[in-house]
């Protein structure tokens, strides 16, 4: 049977994820920091979809661990989907290191140190397939989020070189790049509905994307041509906004 | 975020301030941490029962924990809706012990209203059929009830409109079926005596509903069309339907995408109703096998129905009479009849005994229909309330959105007890509805 590992299995979009493949029959390897947490999760899958589901403790932050952690699961997965991220607070960032380590080591540091890992495996086996959920808060920096942004934009540039090797060994790595997704993330923000996806649109999108071996994919196509145009204003200008 | 929220009827709508929640742990805290909240769940009672200031939704908290495919038990988190259960349940031969007439609800909410369905005089309410759950009451802590065990919060519990704490998880019985389909009998009736009768005369059946026609004035007053049907058996399906009695064929689904003017929706009753009873019906009596969906959810068919009455909304107005004054259905919908504000159909059923205690059902009928919100509509409901209390009767809360508080408190003979409970477990008002306050159960 084929399998998926999800790192970061407990957030909204992970679970949308998750039912999504396992509706479609994948195995589900389930990784978070608590994994007893994740066992009403597991449980669901299995009840819901008639597949094997596994829960694995994972902490994207205890880089040191990760060989371990991938050495040992039960299966070598045939799809690794990186969802863990983290918003934190921009304000508090800006004065306190702490929250900049943890912005950044948890959504670069880590992913980059587990999918090292995972793409080592992947080349030597010439199987397998990576999508790594990046954000558009990388494509440019803005004053309310840049710390967040300028890791997801390392994390995004990774996943393009990541691509453009593993290609050669036959093996796809698949970029995802949200704009605003309905989770416990976003929950205190007022988020625009029309371009505003929901943790299963973030799902079916990503299923379709790794069917179709897509490179980079957009959530909700108004993103593509927004962030176009966030890119193209010009420095003198951007400076100058509020965003 | 701070969100519009409105129930099924459209009526009241309230900026509420919604939390949703996928961990025990997040939950909890966020209980400790906060007043004015209220459990939600789908949204389909029709009133202001789950609107509150903060609001909970349960909708994430949305996993199976167990299914027993052999003994037929299910646990699960609160916030799973009845359609997804539906889609596991069935293909393995099982079947919810009782529905309400939408499967668009959630667990929790079908607890926390005790809900009924068309089996209510042979299987009794929801509350019949759980084996235990958990609910974080108002101390912050997570206490597991049964019929045996906290009884008092249990019971509190079921029926209780989320006052007693937010419900988390449930375990519950299944029903055995052999198939997907339900044989059906749809028997003509001339008038509301008629059909009372036939209530009567077909009561071994396990699920039956009437429609009635509201309009019908003279001998014809009160024709309907009384529904009647069993879980059907493999022998009684087709050759098609033989070779995978489990699965449904799949459907299309219609939307009401926004809202209409309130007439369009009774035109459209009038015509299906009509259809049915004079074409299809020819024969006073017609048998056939129906998947479950269209026999259990008719309206579930056009998704967002609600929407046919329009932008001010509606309210549903369901009550029961006891037994001995099934007569009093007579004077009621008279007085319903020639005031001609109600929908054009309405929904009678019987109830069998219930011993519970402060759930909606009592042995006898009950009768359910909407008014569109319209200028004099509550002081009229008001005069109807006055009926239904001199016959010994009482609305259902989770319908309700106007009733006056001294309807509720004559009506409900374990109210005090019931709001004694609530102050154990919830005891600095933590969990408070609009209908709450409204009904003085949390002021
Ligand atoms: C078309 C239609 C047909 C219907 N037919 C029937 C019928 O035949 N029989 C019947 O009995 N009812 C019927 N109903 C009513 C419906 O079954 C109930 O109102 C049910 O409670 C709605 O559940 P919900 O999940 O949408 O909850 P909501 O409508 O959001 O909430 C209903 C109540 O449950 C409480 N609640 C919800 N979840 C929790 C929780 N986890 N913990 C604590 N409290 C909670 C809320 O606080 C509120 O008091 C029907 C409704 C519709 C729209
Ligand atoms: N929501 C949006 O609008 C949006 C937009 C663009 C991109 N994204 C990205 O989409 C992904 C999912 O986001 P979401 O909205 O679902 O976020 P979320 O609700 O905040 O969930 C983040 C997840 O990351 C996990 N996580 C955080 N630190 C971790 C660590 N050190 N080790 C392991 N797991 C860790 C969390 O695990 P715990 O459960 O253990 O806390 C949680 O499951 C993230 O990468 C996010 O950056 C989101």
């Amino acid at each position: 049977m084929a399998s998926v590992l999800i790192l970061g299995a407990g957030s909204d979009m992970a679970v949308a994820i998750a039912r999504e493949f396992a509706a479609k029959k994948y195995d589900i390897l389930l990784a978070a920091r608590n994994s007893n947490a994740l066992i009403p999760l597991q449980q669901d899958l299995q009840i819901r979809f008639d597949i094997k589901a596994s829960v694995h403790d994972f902490d994207a932050l205890a880089f040191d661990t990760h060989a371990a952690f991938y050495n040992n699961l039960p299966q070598v997965p045939d799809i690794t989907i990186c969802v863990f991220g983290y918003l934190g607070e921009q304000e508090k960032a800006e004065q306190n290191w702490d929250e900049t380590a943890r912005i950044i080591h948890t959504n670069y540091t880590g992913a980059v140190s587990i999918l090292n890992i995972v793409a080592e495996s992947y080349a030597a086996s010439g199987k397998g397939l990576i999508v790594g959920i990046s954000s558009v808060a990388g494509e440019r920096g803005r004053m309310s989020n840049y710390i967040y942004g300028s890791a997801k934009a390392g994390f995004t540039a990774y996943l393009s070189g990541l691509r453009n090797r593993l290609f050669h060994k036959g093996i796809h790595v698949m970029s995802v790049q949200p704009g605003f997704v309905n989770t416990r993330m976003t929950q205190h923000l007022k988020l625009p509905p029309v371009i505003t996806a929901q943790p299963e649109d973030v799902a079916v999108a990503i299923y379709k994307g790794v069917m179709k071996k897509k490179n980079t994919l957009y959530v909700k196509w108004h993103w593509r041509y927004i962030m176009l145009i966030i890119t193209s204003i010009p420095e003198g200008i951007f400076k100058k906004l509020k965003l | 975020m701070q969100k519009r929220l409105a129930n099924w009827g459209n009526y009241p709508a309230i900026a509420s301030e919604e939390s949703t929640f996928t961990q025990e742990e997040q939950l909890r805290s966020f209980v400790s941490d906060n007043h004015e909240l209220i459990a939600r769940g789908n949204g389909r009672c029709y009133g202001d029962a789950s609107l509150g200031k903060h609001s909970i939704s349960m909708l994430k908290y949305d996993k199976v924990l167990l299914f027993d495919t052999q003994k037929g038990i299910l646990e699960t988190q609160a916030g799973v809706t009845l359609d997804q259960l539906l889609d596991i349940i069935v293909p393995k031969g099982w079947f919810l012990p009782i529905t309400p007439g939408t499967k668009f609800i959630t667990i929790g909410g079908a607890v926390a209203s005790d809900v009924h369905g068309k089996n209510h005089h042979v299987d009794g309410a929801f509350s019949n059929h759980i084996i235990d759950m958990d609910v974080i009451t108002g101390t912050g802590e997570t206490v597991t009830c049964s019929p045996t065990q906290h009884t008092e919060l249990f019971w509190a519990t079921c029926g209780g409109m989320g006052l007693t704490g937010v419900i988390t998880r449930v375990k519950f019985d299944l029903k055995k079926i052999e198939t997907a389909y339900i044989k059906q009998t749809q028997i003509k009736a001339k008038n509301l005596e008629d059909v009372i009768r036939l209530f009567e005369e077909y009561k071994h059946y396990t699920y039956s509903m009437a429609w009635i026609d509201c309009l019908k004035k003279g001998d014809a007053f009160g024709r309907s069309i009384l529904i009647v049907g069993e879980h059907a058996q493999p022998a009684e399906l087709n050759d098609k339907q033989r070779k995978a009695p489990l699965t449904l064929p799949a459907k299309r689904k219609l939307t009401i995408p926004f809202n209409l003017p309130s007439f369009i929706l009774n035109t459209l009753t009038v015509k299906i109703f009509n259809w049915l009873y004079y074409n299809k019906n020819l024969k006073r009596e017609i048998n056939n096998v129906v998947p479950y969906e269209p026999f259990f959810y008719p309206l579930d068919a056009i998704l967002h129905w609600n929407r046919g009455y329009g932008k001010a909304g509606f309210v549903q107005y369901q009550f029961v009479l006891p037994l001995e004054h099934k007569d009093g259905l007579v004077a009621i919908l008279k007085r319903i009849s020639d005031k001609g504000w109600g929908s054009f159909l309405a929904v009678l059923k019987v109830f069998g005994n219930q011993d519970s205690l402060i759930s909606f059902p009592m042995e006898g009928y009950t009768l359910a229909l909407d008014f569109p919100v319209r200028k004099g509509l509550f002081e009229f409901l008001d005069e109807l309330d006055e009926i239904v209390l001199q016959y010994g009767g009482r609305l259902y809360l989770s319908k309700d959105a106007r009733m006056k508080q001294e309807v509720f408190w004559k009506s409900y003979p374990n109210a005090e007890k019931f709001a004694s409970i609530v102050q154990q477990y919830n005891p600095d008002k933590r969990f408070t509805s609009l209908q709450s306050e409204r009904l003085l159960l949390t002021k």
